[in-house]
């Protein structure tokens, strides 16, 4: 149970700055107008950044693709946790499969 | 209006299931790091004071002899950039948390933020919910990772049981809830998801979401309707009501 120094010393830079990136985030909002173009861009960035980080992913490969797409589907009717388990599952059998 | 507990059973139910994502993830982790020589103390002080999972699960692919400190803490800021752009968009609707933000970003991941988005579609933002979900994420990555560097070796193809798609999955059936018609949304959806798709193909890094992001805004703003004729409309709304 050691910590060694300069590896302590790297885990705090990165905290520091990941931390700045979180902190910076909310400060710039504080300054930035609460209507025209700026509030559009703020209101069109969950689904933005959700899809940016999803779509690398699906175009994986077509056992993602399908995946995903069954996911899509299911999630417009079955609750969170039970879209998971259903896209995990259709994941796992995909590869299972095809794999 | 919510009382905390009703917003504290929310933010459990809100939470599970990007913890049943997370902790095979963070098993992961700590099993990485125990191959590059990280021990279990370092691996939870990495994961209390960084606190943002594919940055330290990167950082332990990165990690050598002599730590590379300069390139680790670069590579965290570049990883969670996205953060700052995150952050700016919950910003004025957590604005009512007063000094509590400064915890609030610490505690800011992927996953808190979009579950917070998502309740902030149908309800403001209360402070029980935010730190139901955000601490309860935070201990059990703590737990996890630091189980990983214990157990971690019998979890070696996690991907063989399909659990590496919990997490888009997630974010599919979230990015769902944010949908407001294709004349609107659709343009955001189409511009993100081409360019984050572009950029992953020939960039490397995690620039491809920065660049989705940018793009899906950019989307918004050239094919939002002017400002003029909405506030007309809300006007007429309120004068009819």
């Amino acid at each position: 149970m050691t910590i060694d120094p300069v590896n302590f010393a790297a885990i705090l830079a990165m905290g520091v700055l990941t931390y700045m990136t979180r902190i910076l985030g909310f400060l710039i909002a504080d300054r930035l107008p609460k209507s025209g173009p700026v509030r559009v861009a703020l209101d069109a960035l969950p689904p933005a950044v959700l899809v940016a980080v999803i779509a690398p992913i699906v175009m994986s490969g077509p056992i993602e693709a399908v995946a995903g797409l069954a996911v899509l589907v299911l999630a417009l009717r079955l609750p969170l946790i039970a879209t998971v388990v259903a896209g995990v599952a259709t994941a796992a059998l995909l590869r299972l499969a095809f794999l | 209006m919510t009382t905390p507990f009703a917003d504290f059973r929310a933010g459990l139910i809100a939470v599970f299931p990007t913890v049943a994502a997370a902790v095979p993830f963070a098993l992961i982790l700590g099993q990485q790091a125990t191959e590059k020589g990280l021990t279990p103390a370092e691996m939870l002080a990495m994961s209390s004071i960084v606190f943002a999972g594919s940055s330290q699960l990167i950082a332990v692919g990165l990690w050598s002899t002599p730590t590379p400190v300069a390139a680790l803490a670069l590579m965290a800021l570049l990883v969670n950039l996205r953060h700052t752009l995150m952050g700016a968009s919950l910003s004025g609707k957590i604005a009512h948390f007063g000094r509590w933000r400064y915890l609030a970003a610490f505690l800011l991941t992927d996953e808190s933020w979009a579950l917070s988005e998502r309740r902030a579609v149908d309800r403001p933002i209360s402070r029980t919910f935010y730190f139901t979900v955000a601490l309860t994420m935070f201990v059990f990555w703590q737990v996890a990772s630091v189980l990983g560097t214990v157990f971690g070796a019998y979890l070696k193809h996690p991907e063989a049981f399909g659990l590496d798609f919990a997490f888009p999955a997630i974010f599919i059936a979230l990015a769902l809830g944010f949908w407001k018609g294709a004349r609107r949304t659709g343009p955001v959806l189409v511009a993100s998801a081409v360019a984050a798709v572009a950029v992953h193909a020939t960039v490397p890094g995690a620039w491809y979401v920065i660049a989705g992001a940018l793009a899906g805004i950019a989307a918004a703003v050239i094919t939002a309707p002017r400002e003029a004729p909405a506030e007309t409309l809300d006007s007429l709304g309120e004068a009819t009501r």
